[in-house]
């Protein structure tokens, strides 16, 4: 019987060729999908790692690489960024996971549990450009706790807005949506845990807070840690809220990037951008690879989705 | 199950803590919103949501951005699925690089992609025209990881082997397996990952402000340097938007197989 061929890939047909030739034609079948990688992923990556060896000119050399690990200015935004990105990460991770504890203990697809679900599916992907509206609208001059804090607390940070506009504000920011992914993240986990652990510690005496100490926690902490290595890599990549609340380039590192980039004055720097986001891929590296090693102690217990 | 009272207030004031972390800056943009701006206005006003639709290149953009998730969609109905089944059922041997492949994008931030995709980016839009189609090509990177992760959470679910072996004997050709049999019986996967692709085009804002392309995201920055109330509006309209269309999808799996990446 005739086998059509599949998009065009050369999958070949029943008739010809041998056995042997079929079973390597099976791998043309891959290739689209390997032009489409290679070229919208595979080559930036490999334009970024090899052209932070590179000067402007595009001659060998670690000039940049160097001029970049020894500037303060990036020192200083790659700072900041590590900063943020660990505090958010923390804080997010604690707040979420216990949000994600309270819906558990709620009940099972009950109307809580459906819409804090809906809710963070959409909130964590409310980063950028609209949740920097959001927090203008609240704490910004004019918004809406900011004007309640100048009539009742008038003395207090809330009624001063200028620390939105700093480090404080994008940690609080970036908290916003940090703790939606969390709960996406961890709910899972949380739904995994054999309510028979909870019974067996329950039926040999245990307190509440004793199966928490001495089970539950112990066995969450690796998933626990992922999930927060997971939020780190979010907040330290994120480039768009910063650019809206923040004008200033060097505060953080992707700002920096984008305007080595993209500078306006003509002193555009591609070398300078690459360099910058070499030092960022390894970090994210670094810590997806920590990520890696947790989940394969989690996935010990938790059945692999 | 009885609870204690304690176990109770703390679960309730950690809902509403984080209750009123999430949702007051909701509320703080409707209020914001509906203020009076400029002279004629007094006391609320719906103004700035009316003069949504007057924006000049508001609709342009929404027309764009859904474009580019159309075309999102497209690559990934018709190249990344039928890949990865592919790849599932001829090539065991490649199943381990292609899942390396679809979770690089985790370990490459969205700027360090716009900076290795300029120069190609830059050299299109000069030799061919500024379509959405690069644009749809680094979307379609950015959100692999999560296309397979759901991809293959529904794929090891099913038997595909035996699936695709009863097809073949019954006559059906590979591209009627691949798209006739095993892709409804993984619909719930591909709809997890098709609306996970609309809200990130709808929501991306670092390569396209980057690579200097007007989507829906550029555009709200944009509006919001003129008139602070229409982009509130917006951002409002488009998130509400959003919630609407995800409390439509059942939402019984789709949490767990959108973000739980695993790259151990």
């Amino acid at each position: 019987m005739d086998q059509l061929q599949y998009k065009g890939t050369g999958s070949a047909s029943g008739r010809t060729g041998s056995r042997y030739w079929r079973g390597k034609a099976a791998y043309l079948g891959v290739l689209p999908f390997l032009l489409l990688s290679g070229l919208f992923l595979l080559y930036p990556t490999w334009n970024v790692v090899s052209g932070a060896f590179k000067d402007n000119k595009s001659r060998f050399s670690t000039t940049v690489l160097k001029e970049v690990y020894r500037s303060k200015v990036a020192r200083h935004a790659f700072a900041n960024s590590l900063e943020i990105s660990a505090k958010t990460a923390i804080v997010g991770a604690v707040l979420g996971a216990l949000f994600a504890w309270a819906i558990v203990t709620g009940k099972p697809g009950g109307p809580l549990y459906k819409v804090s679900v809906a809710l963070s599916s959409v909130l964590a992907q409310f980063g950028g450009v609209m949740l920097t509206f959001a927090f203008l609208a609240t704490f910004g001059f004019n918004g809406l706790v900011s004007t309640l804090a100048i009539k009742i607390l008038p003395h207090t940070f809330l009624a001063d807005s200028t620390w939105l506009y700093g480090k404080t504000g994008l940690t609080v920011l970036y908290t916003f949506f940090q703790i939606p992914l969390m709960v996406l993240v961890f709910l899972p986990t949380l739904e995994n845990l054999k309510p028979q652990w909870r019974e067996a510690s329950d039926a040999l005496g245990g307190r509440a807070h004793e199966y928490w100490l001495r089970v539950g926690i112990p066995i969450l902490t690796p998933s626990f840690a992922g999930a927060a290595l997971l939020l780190f890599v979010n907040s330290f990549s994120a480039y768009a809220t910063a650019n809206t609340l923040i004008n200033l380039s060097d505060f953080l590192t992707p700002l920096e990037i984008a305007t080595a980039l993209t500078s306006e004055t003509g002193g555009s720097n591609p070398a300078e951008a690459k360099s910058l986001s070499l030092f960022m891929v390894i970090v994210v590296v670094i810590v997806m690879g920590l990520y890696a090693l947790l989940r394969r102690r989690v996935s010990k217990w938790e059945p692999r989705r | 199950m009885k609870r204690s009272l304690a176990v109770q207030i703390w679960r309730w004031s950690i809902i509403l803590t984080v209750a009123l972390y999430l949702l007051v800056p909701l509320y703080a943009m409707l209020d914001f919103s509906t203020k009076p701006f400029g002279f004629a206005d007094k006391g609320r006003t719906w103004r700035a949501w009316k003069m949504i639709a007057t924006q000049p290149d508001l609709s342009a953009a929404i027309t764009r951005s859904l474009i580019t998730a159309l075309i999102v969609m497209a690559l990934i109905l018709f190249l990344i699925v039928p890949t990865a089944i592919w790849v599932h059922l001829k090539l065991p041997a490649l199943r381990r690089p292609f899942e390396l492949l679809c979770l690089l994008p985790l370990a490459i931030p969205a700027i360090v992609i716009v900076v290795g995709i300029a120069p190609l980016y830059r050299w299109i839009s000069i030799n061919l025209s500024e379509s959405p189609i690069t644009l749809a090509g680094v979307y379609s990177m950015l959100i692999l990881p999560y296309t397979y992760r759901s991809l293959s959470a529904a794929l090891d679910a099913v038997d595909i082997h035996t699936l695709a072996e009863a097809a073949t004997t019954l006559g059906a050709s590979i591209s009627r397996v691949i798209f006739g049999i095993i892709m409804p019986t993984i619909k719930t996967g591909i709809v997890n990952g098709s609306f996970i692709a609309i809200a990130l085009v709808l929501g991306e804002y670092t390569i396209s402000n980057i690579l200097n392309f007007k989507t829906f995201q550029v555009v709200i920055a944009q509006i919001g340097r003129t008139n602070g109330n229409v982009a509130v509006a917006v951002s409002l309209a488009s998130l509400l938007f959003v919630l609407f269309l995800l409390l439509l999808v059942p939402t019984k799996k789709r949490q767990g197989a959108v973000l739980d990446v695993d790259i151990a």
